[in-house]
């Protein structure tokens, strides 16, 4: 049974057939309409997160499928102190797949050893949010039609920007990459991720000033310095508004640059910039829905033909 | 050389990073055993100016040589049978330990998760170096109390 833990859970070329048929859901989405009719997912939020919760579920919902679930620990039976390992062998009795996100690292893979039905890992702390990463990866392949030789440039917090290293591991697997870290040094990219760029040899360099750099870059990941990440205030609010992209920046950049953001922004990206064509955030919301529908397609072995008919299924449930 | 007690069968860990037997000791959870061991520290050596021995008269089998590797990978087991060295084992560095450490990770689902299996993953074996199967956090030794 396949689960989804971290985006290098899927090998590259597993990857393409899941953008492959995110593409394909995106030309033909009547086709997928009842896909997975009788199927249920099942979000397991400990902590809330709207959007991702939302996005999990209209994936499910256009295929026909239902959900169930909670959206905070405290409206569960996790609040009466259940085991993580106990939730999900309840609910591999009620749902075909289960979607997880929990304040703690590693939640999901205690799931997963619990679990008869394939686990979706949402977000665990800050250690893997991989369903992000491969909205990343399907609205860059979307948008620029390829995967490599490309430069990205990363602005924002990449001490803490959980989003953002599994971004470069991910994007590391493809050919002729180049990485642009653009950062304030308080907030620079952590050594094991420079490490893990020296042994594969994959050329990058670091910048304070986004306009120095923006005319190189064929992407452009803006992120959102968060509140939660610092311990005094003070820093945060010398660093919440340390880069603000606007109309002007823009100007020095490529034609075809896209601009994306994980969201929620707050300053980082001026509204100005909201009707550049190159502005890609809310495509990439979009974008994030296809890509959980094909990865539940792929977590549930289920194929469809031209007419939408359900031609293939996986085996299902472990047993009990 | 100073003679501890020759063993009859059982298992003989030479070459001990000097001041790691007790480790081992700790970990292999010899004060369960009913069985003789003794435990030689500061052992002179050539090679390695002081090392420790241990010697544990006890079914080999029963001994988890990961856990020794994973301790001090450059420790040698000889085993012993009817009072005879029949064989020499070089032990490597495990690819997993279970169950012997435990991830020092405040913000680890292993933290707060009852009945989990505690699963560290050789990450680097030139540094030696484990991560915690669920959160990726580097293992760093601490100090046991005993
Ligand atoms: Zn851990």
């Amino acid at each position: 049974m396949r689960h989804i833990l971290t985006p290098l859970d899927f090998s590259v070329s597993e990857l393409d057939q899941i953008f492959d048929t995110a593409a394909d859901i995106e030309a033909n989405p009547k086709k997928y309409a009842n896909a997975c009719r009788g199927k249920k997912l099942a979000t397991l939020f400990y902590e809330p997160s709207t959007r991702t919760r939302l996005s999990t579920e209209t994936a499910m919902l256009n295929m026909g499928g239902s959900t169930m679930g909670f959206s905070d620990a405290n409206s569960s039976s996790v609040s009466k102190g259940e085991s993580i390992a106990d939730t999900i062998r309840t609910v591999s009795c009620f749902a075909d797949i289960a979607a997880i996100r929990h304040p703690k690292e590693g939640a999901a893979m205690v799931a997963k050893q619990a679990s008869r039905i394939p686990i979706i890992n949402c977000g665990d702390g800050g250690h893997q949010h991989p369903t992000q990463t491969l909205t990343d990866l399907l609205t860059i392949r979307s948008l620029k039609k390829r995967l490599n030789n490309m430069t990205i440039g990363l602005c924002g917090d990449l001490k803490f920007g959980r989003t953002v290293h599994s971004l470069i591991a991910a994007m590391s697997r493809y050919q002729g990459i180049r990485f642009i870290f653009i950062s304030p040094n308080e907030l620079r990219i952590p050594d094991y991720v420079t490490d893990m760029l020296d042994e594969k040899g994959i050329p990058y360099q670091e910048n304070v000033r986004l306009d120095d750099v923006i005319g190189r870059l064929d992407i452009l990941y803006m992120t959102r310095v968060q509140r939660e990440r610092f311990f005094n205030e003070e820093d945060y609010v010398r660093l919440k508004d340390f880069y603000v992209l606007t109309k002007k920046t823009m100007r020095r950049a490529k034609n075809d640059m896209f601009v994306l953001h994980p969201l929620p922004r707050v300053n980082e990206i001026s509204v100005e910039v909201d009707n550049d064509p190159r502005a890609a955030y809310f495509r990439q919301v979009q974008y994030g829905v296809y890509v959980r529908m094909a990865l539940i397609l792929t977590l549930l072995g289920i194929k469809v033909n031209d007419d939408g008919e359900v031609i293939e299924e996986g085996p299902g449930k472990l047993p009990l | 050389m100073l003679n501890v007690g020759k063993i009859e069968n059982g298992i003989v860990l030479d070459h001990i990073q000097a001041g790691k037997s007790m480790l081992i000791y700790h970990y292999l959870e010899l004060n369960k055993l009913d069985c003789t061991v003794a435990i030689i520290k500061n052992a002179r050596s050539n090679a390695m100016g002081k090392k420790d021995i241990l010697k544990i008269e006890t079914d080999a089998h029963s001994i988890d040589l990961d856990v020794i590797a994973f301790i001090d990978p450059d420790v040698t087991v000889n085993i012993i049978k009817g009072g005879e060295l029949v064989e020499k084992k070089r032990i490597s560095l495990p690819k997993e330990v279970k169950n012997v450490i435990k991830c020092a990770n405040p913000r680890c689902i292993t933290s707060i998760e009852q009945g989990v299996q505690h699963m560290f993953y050789l990450a680097d074996s030139r540094r030696n170096i484990y991560r915690c199967r669920y959160c990726d956090e580097k293992y760093t030794e601490q100090e046991i109390e005993w």
